[in-house]
C-alpha cells in the first residue's frame, strides 16, 4: 500500500495549475449550473432518488388496491383528494394513471436518467482518466433538460384530469383520444412534452459519453484496458443515441395525431357517439416505433447495471473478472441484437405471423450472450475471497435477479408459448425481476460502492447490509408469486379480478405481494437515512476504501474540478489485477507499471517493461486526448 | 387525538432507532471495527445459503402442492401443444435455474472472506467458455424450432369449413356477430354506419348481412374449427380466452384473426373441474380505459348439434331492427326479408315505418 502511494506522488508533476484554481466559483456555478461531471452526476443521482421514491410510492398505492381490495382508503383523501371515491376506494381511472406513471417514472426517470446519468457521468472521466467530459456545457444542458422534463412530468400529476393513463407504452388510439380516457387530455400532452425533453437530455448525454470514451482516454488506456463499466456505458450510450430518436419520432407523430388531425395511428374509430374522420392509420405502426426504442431501452437500463456489478464483483471477490473478452463480446452482441428483437412484444397484436417467427428466432439468440454473462459472474465468484460489502451484496442480488427474471424470458420469447402469457402477470414478474430489480440493485450497488468517491465519506456498512437483506427478500416476495398468478392467466393492469370466475382466486398471494411491497418500500428509508446522514456525518473515506484497481481511486479523497491535482496517471495494465500471484498486495492498480512489479509479472508482461521505459514508446492506440 | 398519539409514537420509535444507530456507531469507533473485514462478513455467506435453500424449498413446495390452483385446464387442440411446450421449457429452465443458483450461492458461501487465503488469479478458460456458449445455444435452438412449428400451425390459414365468428371490442363490452344460418357469410361493415342500434356498422347494401345475428355470449361448437375475426371500434382491446390459450388484439381499422378448435363443452368442463357452476370466460388483455377490468364475455361450448340448434334459434339482427329495412336497396328487399326471417305482416309494418320516416323527413 505504502509503495503505491509514494509512486502516485512521485509521478505527479504539478504543471497543471489552472485546475487548482477553478473551484472558486460561487454557489450557482459550483452546485447548480455546474459543468463538472461529478456535480452533474450527483444532480442526476439526487433527482433519480426523488423519482424512485415517488415511483415506489405510486406502486404501493396500486398494490393497496390489489392486495387489500376491501380496505377503506379514506385516510388517503388528504393526499389524493377526489381520486378516492365516495366509498373509500381508488378511482379506477386513477388506478391506470398510477400504473402508467409508475412505469414511466421507473423506466425513464429512475433507471435511465438516474442510473446511466449518474454513473456514466461520474465514472467515465474518472475511469478513463480524463479531466471532464468532452463538452461540460452539453453535459450541463443534459441535466437541465432532464430537470425541465422532470418538472413537467411532475406537474402532470396534479392535473384535475390526471396524468397520462394509457400505460407507459402509451399505445394509441387510447393515448390519442381524450374521449377514451381522461388522462389522454392534458396529462398525455405533458407526458409527450416531458418525454421529448427527456430524449433531448438523453441524446446530449449519450453523445458526450461516446465522445469522451473514444477521444479522452488517458495515456495507455487502450480499449482493451478499459474497465467493464466503461464498456457498458459505451454500448449503452450508442444504443440510446440510435434508438431514442425513434421514440422521438413516434411521440412527434402522436402529437400530430392528437393535435393536428393527422391519421398516422388512427383509423376507423367510433367513439363517444361519433365516427372520427381518421382513416388509413395503423395503431400497430406506433407499436413498432415504440418498441424499436422500447426494447433497446431494456438494455439501456440493464447494461450500466451489469457494468457496475462486474466491477464490484471483481473487486470484492478479490479476483479478476472471469472472461473479460467474453464479457465485452457478449455486451456488444446484446447491444447489436437489442435492435432486432423489438417485435417480440407484439406477437399477438395482429402483426404478420411470419414476423413473429423471425423475432422468436432473434429473441432467443439474445439469451445466449445473457447466459454467458451469468456464467462469467458465477465463475468470478468461484475461488474468490469474497467480502460482503453492501455494494457486493447488491451486485450478488443483481446476478440472482438477472438469472431468475432472465430465464423466464425463454417462455415469453417463444411466440407460441407467449400467446397465453402475453400481458399477464407472468410478464410483470419477468421484466420487474430482470430489468427493474436487477437494474435497481445495480444502481444501489453503484451508490454504495462509489459513495466514498462522490462525497468523501463512507456510508454506514451495517445499515447498508440491512437495507440489502430486506430489499432482496422483499423483491423476491413481491415478484416471485406473480409467476404463479401469471400462469393462472391473470391479466395485467386490472383494477380487480372479481368480475371473472376464472380469476377469482389468489387473494392470498396478492395480499402477500402487497405486504412485501410495502415492507420493501419502507426498507428504502433505511437507505435514504444512510445516504443523507453519511453525506454530512459519515466516516471520512480513505482515497481507496475497497482496495480497487481502477483510476478513480487514484484521485484525492475529494477530487476537485479536473479530478487529479497533478498529471493524469498513465495506464499500464488491465483493471483486474486482483490477487495476482507473487504480488504482496492483493491488488495492483492500473497505473502501476510492470517495471515495478517484477515479482508478479507474467512472462509476456515482462516484455512490456521495455516499452514502458521510453516516454513515448508506450503502446497506446490513441494518442490524442 | 388518535392520529396525534400515533404521530408522537412514530417520532419516538424513529428517535429510538436513531439513538441505537448512533450508539452502535460510537461503539464501532471505540472497537475500531474497520481493521477487521472478517468480523460479521461470514454471516452473509450463511444467510445466502439459508436464503437459497429456503427459497428453493418454498418454490418446489408451492409449485407442487398448489399445482391445481395456478394451472388452468386446457380446452383447445393447439392449447395442448403450447401447454406441452410450456412445461417442457419449464423443466429445462428449472434444471438450469437450480444448478446455476446452487453453484452461485455455494461459491458465495464457500469462498467468503478468509484473511489466510488468497483468491486465485483465474482470468479465463476458453474451453469452459465455449462449452457454456454452445450448450445453451443448442438447447435454445431445440426450443425455438418446436416453438416455431407450433406457431406456424396456430397462425396458418383456417380451413374453408371453419365456423366464422366476428368479435367486436368497444369500451367496455364485447359483442359477437355470427354469419347467420342462411348464407353462412358475414356481411360487410363500415364504421361510419355505426349508430346507437347498428352497433356493428352493418352495411345493409350487402346481401350477406341480412341474416347476420348478434350475440352477447360467445357460443362455440366442440370439435369444429372456429375462426375468430376480431376488430375494435374505439381503442385497442385484446381477446383473451384463457382456457383455450387464445389471445389476439382487437385493433381499430385492422382485422385480426385467430383460429382454434375447442375440445371440451362447458358441461364436460364442469364435470372435469367438479365445479357445477363453471363457465368459460373471455377477458380483455390490452389496456383500454377505466373499465378494462370488467370486459367479461361469457363463452359457451356446445356439442355441434346443440350449437347448430342454438344458431338456428337466434333472430337476425335485421329482424330485430326492422326499421333498418329502409337502407336495403329496393332490389334486395325481398331477399332481405327472406334471409332475415321477417314475416310479411311485420314487413308491412316495416314498410309503414319506412314511409313514416320518409314523411317525417
Amino acid at each position: 500500500m505504502a509503495t503505491i502511494d509514494i509512486q502516485a506522488h512521485t509521478e505527479v508533476h504539478h504543471d497543471d495549475h489552472e485546475h487548482e484554481h477553478e473551484h472558486h466559483g460561487n454557489f450557482w456555478t459550483n452546485y447548480i449550473f455546474c459543468q463538472d461531471h461529478k456535480v452533474i452526476a450527483k444532480q442526476f443521482l439526487i433527482t433519480g432518488i426523488f423519482w424512485a421514491l415517488l415511483g415506489g410510492m405510486l406502486s404501493v398505492l396500486f398494490r393497496l388496491q390489489l392486495g387489500f381490495p376491501e380496505a377503506n382508503l379514506e385516510w388517503l383523501r388528504p393526499i389524493l383528494g377526489g381520486w378516492i371515491t365516495a366509498d373509500g376506494k381508488i378511482d379506477t381511472e386513477f388506478y391506470l394513471s398510477l400504473v402508467t406513471m409508475h412505469g414511466t417514472i421507473m423506466v425513464f426517470f429512475v433507471l435511465t436518467a438516474g442510473l446511466s446519468g449518474t454513473f456514466s457521468n461520474f465514472l467515465i472521466p474518472l475511469q478513463v482518466g480524463a479531466r471532464d467530459m468532452a463538452s461540460g456545457f452539453m453535459n450541463m444542458l443534459s441535466y437541465w433538460f432532464f430537470f425541465l422534463s422532470s418538472v413537467i412530468m411532475f406537474t402532470s400529476l396534479f392535473l384535475s384530469t390526471g396524468p397520462a393513463s394509457g400505460g407507459w407504452t402509451i399505445y394509441p388510439p387510447l393515448s390519442a383520444l381524450p374521449q377514451a380516457i381522461e388522462g389522454s387530455g392534458l396529462g398525455m400532452t405533458l407526458w409527450l412534452v416531458a418525454m421529448a425533453l427527456f430524449i433531448v437530455s438523453s441524446l446530449l448525454g449519450g453523445i458526450n459519453y461516446i465522445t469522451t470514451i473514444i477521444n479522452m482516454r488517458t495515456k495507455g488506456m487502450a480499449f482493451t484496458k478499459m474497465p467493464l463499466t466503461i464498456w457498458a456505458f459505451f454500448f449503452t450510450a450508442i444504443i440510446g443515441v440510435l434508438s431514442f430518436p425513434v421514440l422521438f419520432s413516434a411521440a412527434l407523430l402522436l402529437i400530430f395525431d392528437r393535435s393536428f388531425g393527422t391519421s398516422f395511428f388512427l383509423s376507423d374509430i367510433y367513439i363517444g357517439g361519433e365516427a372520427l374522420p381518421n382513416q388509413g392509420g395503423s395503431p400497430v405502426l406506433f407499436q413498432h416505433l415504440f418498441w424499436f426504442l422500447g426494447h433497446p431501452e431494456v438494455y439501456i437500463v440493464l447494461l450500466p447495471a451489469l457494468g457496475l456489478s462486474s466491477e464490484i464483483i471483481a473487486t470484492n471477490s478479490r479476483k479478476p473478472i472471469f472472461g473479460y473478452k467474453a464479457m465485452v463480446g457478449s455486451m456488444l452482441f446484446i447491444a447489436i441484437l437489442s435492435f432486432v428483437v423489438w417485435a417480440h412484444h407484439m406477437f399477438v397484436t395482429g402483426m404478420n405471423p411470419f414476423l413473429g417467427s423471425i423475432f422468436t428466432l432473434l429473441t432467443l439468440i439474445i439469451a445466449v450472450p445473457s447466459a454467458v454473462k451469468i456464467f462469467n459472474y458465477v465463475a468470478t465468484l468461484w475461488k474468490g475471497n469474497i467480502i460482503f460489502t453492501p455494494a457486493m451484496l447488491f451486485s450478488i442480488g443483481l446476478v440472482s435477479f438477472f438469472l431468475t427474471g432472465g430465464i423466464t424470458g425463454i417462455f415469453l420469447g417463444n411466440s407460441a408459448v407467449d400467446i397465453q402469457l402475453h400481458d399477464t402477470y407472468f410478464v410483470v414478474a419477468h421484466f420487474h425481476l430482470v430489468m427493474g430489480s436487477a437494474s435497481f440493485f445495480g444502481m444501489m450497488a453503484g451508490v454504495y460502492h462509489w459513495f466514498p468517491k462522490m462525497f468523501g465519506r463512507m456510508m454506514d456498512y451495517k445499515l447498508g447490509q440491512l437495507h440489502f437483506w430486506i430489499t432482496f427478500v422483499g423483491v423476491y416476495m413481491v415478484f416471485f408469486p406473480m409467476h404463479y398468478i401469471g400462469i393462472a392467466g391473470f391479466p395485467r393492469r386490472y383494477y380487480s379480478w372479481t368480475n371473472f370466475e376464472t380469476f377469482n382466486s389468489f387473494a392470498d398471494l396478492n395480499m402477500l405481494v402487497s405486504a412485501a411491497a410495502i415492507l420493501t418500500m419502507v426498507a428504502q428509508f433505511i437507505f435514504l437515512f444512510n445516504f443523507f446522514y453519511s453525506i454530512f456525518r459519515g466516516k471520512p473515506a480513505p482515497a481507496n476504501p475497497w482496495n480497487s484497481t481502477t483510476l478513480e481511486w487514484t484521485t484525492p479523497r475529494n477530487p476537485q474540478h479536473g479530478n487529479w491535482p497533478g498529471e493524469i496517471p498513465t495506464v499500464y495494465r488491465w483493471p483486474y489485477d486482483y490477487s495476482k500471484p507473487g504480488s504482496k498486495e492483493d491488488f495492483i492498480p492500473q497505473h502501476i507499471p510492470y517495471s515495478e512489479t517484477p515479482e508478479s509479472n507474467l512472462p509476456h508482461e515482462n516484455d512490456l517493461i521495455k516499452l514502458e521505459m521510453g516516454d513515448d514508446a508506450i503502446v497506446v492506440e490513441n494518442k490524442k486526448h | 387525538m388518535m392520529s396525534l398519539i400515533i404521530g408522537l409514537g412514530a417520532v419516538l420509535v424513529l428517535g429510538i432507532l436513531y439513538m441505537i444507530f448512533r450508539i452502535g456507531n460510537l461503539v464501532g469507533l471505540v472497537k475500531n471495527e474497520e481493521e477487521d473485514i472478517e468480523s460479521g462478513n461470514s454471516i452473509h455467506g450463511y444467510l445466502f445459503m439459508v436464503f437459497i435453500i429456503l427459497g428453493l424449498g418454498l418454490f418446489f413446495w408451492y409449485s407442487f402442492a398448489h399445482f391445481k390452483s395456478y394451472t388452468l385446464p386446457v380446452a383447445s387442440e393447439h392449447g395442448v401443444v403450447t401447454d406441452n411446450l410450456f412445461w417442457v421449457t419449464m423443466v429445462v429452465i428449472v434444471v438450469a435455474f437450480v444448478i446455476i443458483s446452487l453453484a452461485m450461492f455455494w461459491f458465495i458461501f464457500k469462498y467468503r472472506y478468509d484473511k489466510n487465503r488468497r483468491a486465485e488469479y483465474i482470468a479465463d478458460n476458453h474451453i469452459l467458455e465455449i462449452v457454456w456458449t454452445i450448450v445453451p445455444a443448442i438447447v435454445l435452438a431445440l426450443l425455438i424450432f418446436t416453438g416455431l412449428k407450433a406457431w406456424n400451425d396456430i397462425t396458418g390459414p383456417a380451413s374453408k369449413e371453419a365456423e366464422v365468428i366476428e368479435l367486436v371490442g368497444q369500451q367496455f363490452a364485447w359483442t359477437a356477430r355470427y354469419p347467420g344460418t342462411k348464407d353462412n357469410l358475414l356481411g360487410h361493415h363500415n364504421y361510419k354506419l355505426i349508430d346507437a342500434s347498428n352497433e356493428f356498422g352493418l352495411d345493409l347494401t350487402d346481401k350477406n348481412s341480412f341474416d347476420d345475428f348478434k350475440s352477447l355470449e360467445l357460443h362455440l361448437p366442440k370439435g369444429k374449427e372456429v375462426l375468430l375475426k376480431i376488430r375494435a371500434k374505439d381503442v385497442l382491446h385484446s381477446v383473451f380466452l384463457p382456457h383455450f390459450r387464445v389471445k389476439m388484439d382487437a385493433v381499430p381499422g385492422m382485422l385480426t384473426t385467430f383460429k382454434f378448435i375447442a375440445t371440451k363443452t362447458t358441461q364436460e368442463m364442469r364435470e372435469e373441474t367438479g365445479n357445477s357452476k363453471f363457465n368459460y370466460e373471455m377477458a380483455c388483455t390490452e389496456i383500454c380505459g377505466k373499465g378494462h377490468f370488467s370486459m367479461r364475455f361469457l363463452v359457451v361450448v356446445d356439442e355441434p348439434e346443440a350449437f347448430e340448434k342454438w344458431k338456428a334459434s337466434q333472430e337476425a339482427w335485421l329482424k330485430l331492427n326492422p326499421e333498418y329495412m329502409k337502407y336495403v336497396p329496393a332490389a334486395l328487399q325481398e331477399a332481405a326479408m327472406i334471409n332475415a326471417g321477417i314475416e310479411s305482416n311485420t314487413s308491412t309494418a316495416a314498410q309503414a315505418t319506412v314511409t313514416a320516416v320518409s314523411i317525417s323527413n
